[in-house]
């Protein structure tokens, strides 16, 4: 009797323990960051997942202590596959990293469920200005009439090539007008000569980003609008075809060699002539044993003579439970100043979103960089988001990117993802 | 009486920190994750009692099964360890072997790392176009599977690695226990002509079935907590993953990635009452093979 009774007590105030740990943070939505810097003080987490660009992440805080010195910034490093994983999990505690990457899929989820705070108070008090970053991108971070992220940087799609292995294989370098035929036709002759080396015609990683959207976009498809999935749609269905069609010649390698070794590695150790590939890897390109080698294009045109890349960019949110909202305030208005988008741009870490700072960003190496930026301006569209991203982009993991090269045709499997995914979207709320 | 009951307070209090602990740290989640089972969960927190819900959709749904095969199988090749370390253990506590303690460290160098680290080691052994394990296939000809990418190959991949990393621990659960063996039998054993391969049968491995018993148990509870291999070594992305998750996989894909931590809560108790399940059995079962003498 006694030991029930004291095992009782035990688990109500272990309830009472758990109880307190509840929602005790302030709201940081109108924090303002006071006119002294040296009056900001204490310890910040920032979450970022990208390793490459680490160490420019390094330079922002040092250039941001040069202003701020009683303000410690550590950096909190995860890989993309488990980065939100881990925020989600953070932020059922309510211990969500003071500030942090945010991207397009996850933005509506995060802000609808009160984990961000808004920028109001920065925007007000000045610190932050929407109009200096592309209106895509600020509307991609703003959910309900509110802004919640300062836009970090924009990537597009573009064709990367090894000009080496193109001359190796005597196959003429490919041109800005090429079509999909032509990138096609080459990976067969690539894949004649270089093949038997152990070498990839297309290093391409099955990517939806990378790789689909741009093919299905181009085509004239669409991945969602208006709420409904545009996977069943003909057009998009001859954009997954052209991808399956390159597997299933060998040209690309499968779902299954990608997730062994993914297809950024082939290309830029060499065992990989082309791949259709973002910005974001330019600091990887440099590091590479190839960085000599290597060229930039636009993407080839569909067969109806059209390109378009998606564009998306990230950008850097607050907690809205940040024990330190001025601190974070602080931080987050300087990732957005200009002086932090031209740190970015010089290391080659991201092409920033701020107005007018790209050109250290196309300067930072020798590849024609300009190319990510045209097309953002002349042929780009919305990167597809909706509340619950992460739901169906799960499907695509699971369901298109195996298929490619697969017995069955995409004119089977589009459909059917469509539906599960009209069937995801009807669920969100 | 009253003088009884003063004294009687004093032991509760020394056993308080234990209680507290177990409270808080066993008892609390346990009846949390069950109440969890019976809930849905917002992705930030929050929940909504649903009854059975959740129960009524793991029994629907084929990946569970495919799930319990996977780590059945799974835990069966582990299994197979326990011999194999018997043979060894019982090989290495030869009298006289010279550099036996660089041979016990060798084995017992797998346990001690993480096995993240390790898997992630195995999956560049494994690599079906770059890694070592078929560069030395083909030496002696064979052109050896793309190990981590193909349904059953990658099972059978996680499983030896579970099995090379558990080796080391049972050695030495098994060394403690064959040291336990008196010198003396094998020396009347061997004065009534008996060879060693039947000292090692009549007198070794009956001697030695508490232990194997004992590791039998834990083995079988480790081998249905399959995770971390898994993950890493084949990676959350990878397209062989929905054929060869665990029972374990299942929650955490619920729970971290579709955000449905009612239905994990349901994936977890199914977790610990197949396993309360098999343990039970297992000590029923042990009268027929085990000896204590």
């Amino acid at each position: 009797m006694r030991i029930s009774a004291l095992l009782a007590g035990v688990v109500l105030a272990a309830t009472a323990l758990t109880a307190c740990g509840g929602n005790s943070g302030n709201d940081a939505g109108d924090a303002k960051v006071p006119d002294d810097p040296a009056q900001v003080k204490g310890d910040l987490t920032y979450a970022i997942w990208d390793v490459n660009q680490q160490p420019a992440m390094q330079e922002l805080v040092k250039a941001f202590n040069a202003k701020y010195p009683n303000v410690k910034v550590s950096i909190s490093l995860a890989t993309f596959d488990q980065y939100f994983t881990k925020l989600k999990t953070q932020g059922t505690s309510d211990n969500l990293p003071d500030v942090f990457w945010m991207n397009g899929p996850n933005l509506q989820l995060f802000a609808a469920n009160k984990q961000l705070a808004t920028l109001d108070g920065l925007i007000e008090g000045k610190q932050v200005d929407p109009a200096n970053y592309p209106q895509a991108l600020d509307d991609l971070y703003s959910w309900d009439g509110k802004q919640y992220g300062v836009p970090k940087d924009f990537d597009t799609i573009a064709f990367w090539y090894n000009k080496k292995l193109f001359a190796e294989a005597k196959v003429a370098e490919p041109t800005a007008d090429w079509t999909w035929d032509d990138y096609k036709a080459a990976a067969a002759k690539l894949k004649a000569a270089l093949g038997p080396k152990g070498i990839w015609a297309s290093g391409d990683e099955l990517g939806n980003q990378g790789n689909y959207y741009p093919a299905i976009m181009s085509n004239g498809g669409y991945v969602i609008k208006d709420g409904k999935s545009g996977y069943g749609d003909p057009k998009s269905v001859e954009g997954l075809q052209f991808w399956s069609d390159m597997v299933k010649a060998g040209y690309t390698p499968t779902a299954a060699q990608n997730a062994e070794t993914p297809g950024r590695e082939r290309f830029f150790s060499g065992k990989a002539a082309m791949m259709w590939n973002g910005n974001w890897l330019v600091s990887m390109a440099l590091k590479s044993p190839v960085k000599n080698d290597l060229a930039i294009l636009p993407i080839p045109k569909a067969p109806n003579g059209e390109r378009k890349t998606p564009i998306h960019g990230l950008a850097n949110v607050m907690s809205a439970k940040t024990k330190n909202p001025q601190a974070a305030a602080a931080f987050l208005a300087f990732l957005g100043s200009k002086d932090a988008a031209l740190i970015q741009a010089k290391a080659g870490a991201a092409n920033p979103a701020f107005n007018g700072t790209q050109g250290d960003f196309v300067s930072s190496a020798p590849y024609a960089l300009k190319t990510f930026i045209d097309a953002a301006a002349q042929y780009s569209e919305p990167y597809p988001v909706s509340k619950d991203t992460s739901v169906w982009n799960k499907l695509e993991t699971d369901q298109i990117a195996p298929a490619f090269g697969g017995d069955k045709p995409m004119s089977e499997v589009g459909p059917d993802v469509a539906g599960k995914m009209d069937e995801a979207l009807g669920k969100e709320k | 009486m009253k003088a009884r009951r003063a004294d009687g307070g004093w032991p509760w209090l020394f056993v308080l920190p234990t209680f507290l602990g177990v409270g808080v740290f066993y008892l609390w989640p346990l009846l949390k994750t069950l109440y969890d089972s019976f809930t849905e969960t917002g992705p930030f927190g929050g929940s909504a009692w649903v009854g059975a819900e959740n129960y009524t959709t793991l029994v629907a749904d084929a990946e569970v099964y495919r799930a319990i095969l996977n780590t059945v199988v799974y835990t069966a090749i582990v299994l197979l360890g326990i011999p194999l370390a018997v043979l060894f253990a019982s090989l290495l506590n030869r009298p006289g072997l010279r550099g036996a303690m660089v041979y016990r460290t060798l084995f017992f160098l797998p346990y001690v790392a993480l096995p993240t680290a390790i898997s992630l080691v195995w999956r560049i052994i494994y690599n079906g176009e770059y890694g070592v394990l078929n560069q030395a296939l083909k030496v002696i000809g064979v052109d050896g599977p793309s190990w981590i990418t193909q349904p059953w190959f990658a099972l059978v991949a996680v499983a030896l690695l579970g099995l090379w990393m558990s080796i080391g621990f049972n050695m030495i659960v098994l060394s403690a226990g064959l040291k336990g063996i008196p010198g003396e039998l094998y020396e009347a054993a061997s004065l009534d002509g008996a060879s060693r391969v039947q000292q090692f049968r009549a007198i070794t491995v009956p001697l030695l079935t508490p232990s194997i018993f004992f590791l039998s148990v834990v083995t079988t509870i480790a081998g249905f907590q399959l995770f971390d291999q898994l993950f890493a070594l084949l990676g959350p992305t990878n397209p062989v993953m929905p054929k060869t998750q665990s029972l374990v996989f299942l929650f955490y894909d619920a729970a971290f990635v579709g955000n449905d931590r009612g239905y994990a809560a349901a994936v977890a108790v199914l977790i610990l009452a197949v396993v309360g399940l098999l343990t039970v059995f297992q000590f029923r079962f042990q009268r027929r093979w085990v000896s204590y003498d």
